[in-house]
């Protein structure tokens, strides 16, 4: 599964590499991307679960990225 | 942004107030110091010491942070309010580029359909895209976006596709053509057939394709993103270095001096102008390429094409139409139309692609009651009765079977020799036609260095050669499978000087392993293939061959604005740096460099935008 999120209130784009490697770390996730530029946050996951996987994936970047916030598109 | 606007405004009143009049009792400029430090720096004070909580601590928040407290310390307020001021200023004015070039992405790509007009039970409705099914019926009024990808059932109307293809043409749409989602219609109101859904309508993969563009990092990026990881570490470590080493040395007296060139050493060295400008480069050119209807599937490829070395090209489809023409027509006792007539009528039976190129020259309605006999001979041509006469095309052996006298013609391309009652009466020339830029391609690819052009072709080898001598390719191979051609690059990949590129450009059917073999797979004329977007590295939307080279001017000028801001930002820092280690640097001087450098490296990145 393929899912595309929108990320706001991310500082620089070296906040971006860092949230993108944490998320990578993210149980279920096999692949994600993050674009400063385009305030997406792009994830490939095996997870079947996609409220479950949400969750997670806002977890992760609130512990990274304090002031970043994701939204589903 | 706009709280922050006010917060800067507040606190730079406040800090001049303090900075000009002279209080009786200095506390007052320290207080008023410390209230203007405060707004403009509490949330970067706060946003530190949480990271550091979370054991992040070397990042921008903290230099800032740890330079303007310990300007504090020591004694200079108004520096330390200063660095925190004008770093806030710097913050900002970031804020405002990046919002500005995702705005100006945004409406280059501003092809997205907001609405579309469906038929239902009679009645228009107005509903979003994504609602519409396949064998629905949308009607398109004049100056609306083609929601989706369909076929025409009424109407007729210009499209413009410049979206797109970056092609100023309005192109022609009739009953029975297929339009694309994304284009605009200009001037007649038409009634189109959904064929595909919103998610898998051209609109909906160029958007994406552009979108999830920047997510391929090229290596200039990467190298920021690492450079950035042991940078500040280094510098902090060289900053505590700066304050302790020489104070033992020079004794402790000597303290404060050198805490002070450790501070300044710290705000000048902040990262920022690199970390931000190197991504928006790349951004803004991958958006110049797609208003010039080329898209980038990543910033490594932007990144790659500014060094080819080798270009490879598909002959068929690629640099030439792909479409077999009439050509050429000598004529022996006939009028040109005559022997075009008698050829068309003699081969209407037939639904080999020469006889359909000659029927669609010929261009009229064949009436079969005048022809009463047709055969087909097989590996040399027809035998046909046309309105009483006995006509013959076919090739040279069909001639010499008949032992008919006929003229020999060198022409590259299909010859197809035509008798008339057992007597010769000309040929027609059928061939590949060679696309308009092809020629100009090749020529502006020479001009630009590129050491090797290279053509491989399916097709026969006089026919190769010769296209290949008329376009100016040095270096071509015939008579190719697809498997040899995928052998073929391999062995050139071999060629190229290790920092060198391969491109392949082909029209993305039938290439799909070469494309995805290449350092460069670049598939032409893909508006409307799918296969093509998927397979190819860099999508060119039009026909036109000699889009390659304003690929390649892109890519070089956002190389050139990427490599002047790493350079350009790392020159003035170190040269800051050093002045400020050897005592010769203020803090004021450190916080204008910073800034300045920032302000400079993001509007230089904003040029990559823009394109010719």
């Amino acid at each position: 599964m393929r899912k595309t999120f929108k990320v706001e209130g991310l500082d620089c784009a070296n906040c971006a590499a860092q949230l993108e490697e944490a998320i990578k770390k993210v149980e279920g996730v096999d692949d994600a991307t993050v674009n400063f530029i385009t305030q997406k946050m792009t994830v490939e996951s095996s997870c079947e679960d996609e409220e479950e996987l949400f969750k997670k994936l806002k977890k992760a970047t609130k512990r990274q990225e304090p002031d970043a916030k994701i939204k589903e598109i | 942004m706009k709280k922050k606007l006010i917060q800067i405004i507040i606190s730079l009143i406040i800090f001049l107030i303090a900075f000009i009049v002279p209080f009786k009792q200095e506390i007052i400029n320290t207080i008023l110091f410390g209230i203007s430090y405060l707004i403009v720096g509490f949330e970067i004070l706060w946003k530190a010491i949480r990271n550091i909580l979370r054991g992040k601590v070397f990042d921008e928040n903290f230099l800032m942070a740890i330079a303007s407290v310990g300007a504090f310390a020591i004694g200079e307020y108004s520096e330390g309010t200063a660095v925190m001021l004008f770093y806030q200023v710097g913050e900002l004015f970031q804020d405002y580029a990046v919002d500005k070039s995702r705005k100006s992405i945004a409406s280059l790509m501003n092809i997205r359909p907001d609405v579309a007009y469906v038929k239902r039970d009679g009645k228009i409705e107005k509903v979003s895209p994504e609602e519409v099914k396949i064998g629905e019926n949308i009607v398109i009024k004049p100056g609306e976006k083609v929601p989706l990808d369909g076929k025409v059932i009424e109407g007729t109307s210009m499209l413009d596709t410049s979206a797109l293809t970056g092609e100023s043409i309005p192109r022609d749409v009739n009953a029975g053509d297929e339009v694309l989602s994304g284009c605009i219609n200009k001037n007649g109101a038409l009634t189109v057939e959904v064929e595909k859904e919103f998610g898998e309508s051209t609109v909906s993969k160029i958007l994406d394709l552009v979108e999830n563009a920047s997510s391929r990092k090229a290596k200039a990026e990467n190298f920021i993103t690492k450079f950035a990881k042991y940078y500040t570490p280094i510098v902090v470590i060289t900053a505590l270095l700066l304050a302790v080493i020489p104070t033992i040395v020079f004794g402790f007296e000597t303290f404060q001096e050198w805490l002070y060139r450790a501070l300044t050493f710290l705000v000048v060295s902040c990262p920022c102008a690199l970390v931000i400008s190197i991504p928006l480069g790349f951004f803004g050119g991958i958006g110049g390429a797609s208003k010039k209807g080329v898209l980038v599937k990543g910033s490594n490829y932007l990144e790659a094409l500014s060094q080819v070395e080798i270009v490879v090209f598909d002959k068929t489809g690629t640099l030439t139409k792909g479409i077999f023409e009439v050509q050429k027509i000598e004529t022996k006792g006939f009028s040109k139309d005559e022997l075009l007539k008698l050829a068309a009528y003699a081969e209407s039976y037939s639904n080999h692609p020469i006889s359909v190129s000659l029927k669609k020259a010929y261009g009229k309605e064949i009436d079969q009651k005048l022809i009463s006999k047709s055969e087909e001979i097989s590996g040399h041509g027809v035998r046909s009765v046309v309105n009483g006469k006995e006509v013959l095309v076919g090739n040279d052996k069909l001639m010499k079977q008949n032992n008919i006298d006929y003229a020999v013609c060198n022409d590259v391309g299909t010859i197809l020799y035509v008798a008339v009652d057992g007597k010769f009466a000309g040929y027609i020339l059928i061939a590949d036609e060679i696309k308009e830029d092809a020629k100009e391609i090749i020529r502006k690819l020479k001009a630009n260095n590129i050491q090797k052009i290279v053509m491989l072709t399916g097709d026969k080898k006089e026919v190769g050669e010769s296209i290949a001598k008329e376009l100016g390719i040095d270096i071509v191979y015939s008579e190719l499978l697809p498997d040899q051609k995928v052998e073929k690059v391999e062995e050139l990949m071999n060629e190229k000087s290790k920092s060198g590129k391969l491109v392949f450009v082909g029209d993305g059917i039938n290439d799909a392993p070469v494309l995805a073999i290449s350092d460069i797979g670049i598939a032409m004329g893909a508006l409307g293939s799918d296969a093509a977007i998927e397979a190819a590295d860099i999508v060119i939307m039009t026909d036109e061959p000699s889009k390659i080279d304003n690929a390649i001017k892109i890519s070089k000028k956002t190389m050139r604005i990427v490599k002047q801001n790493i350079v350009f930002a790392i020159l003035i820092k170190v040269l800051v740096l050093l002045l400020t280690a050897i005592g010769l640097g203020t803090m004021w001087e450190a916080v204008f460099a910073d800034v300045g450098v920032l302000v400079l490296a993001i509007i230089n990145s904003l040029r990559a935008l823009r394109v010719k």
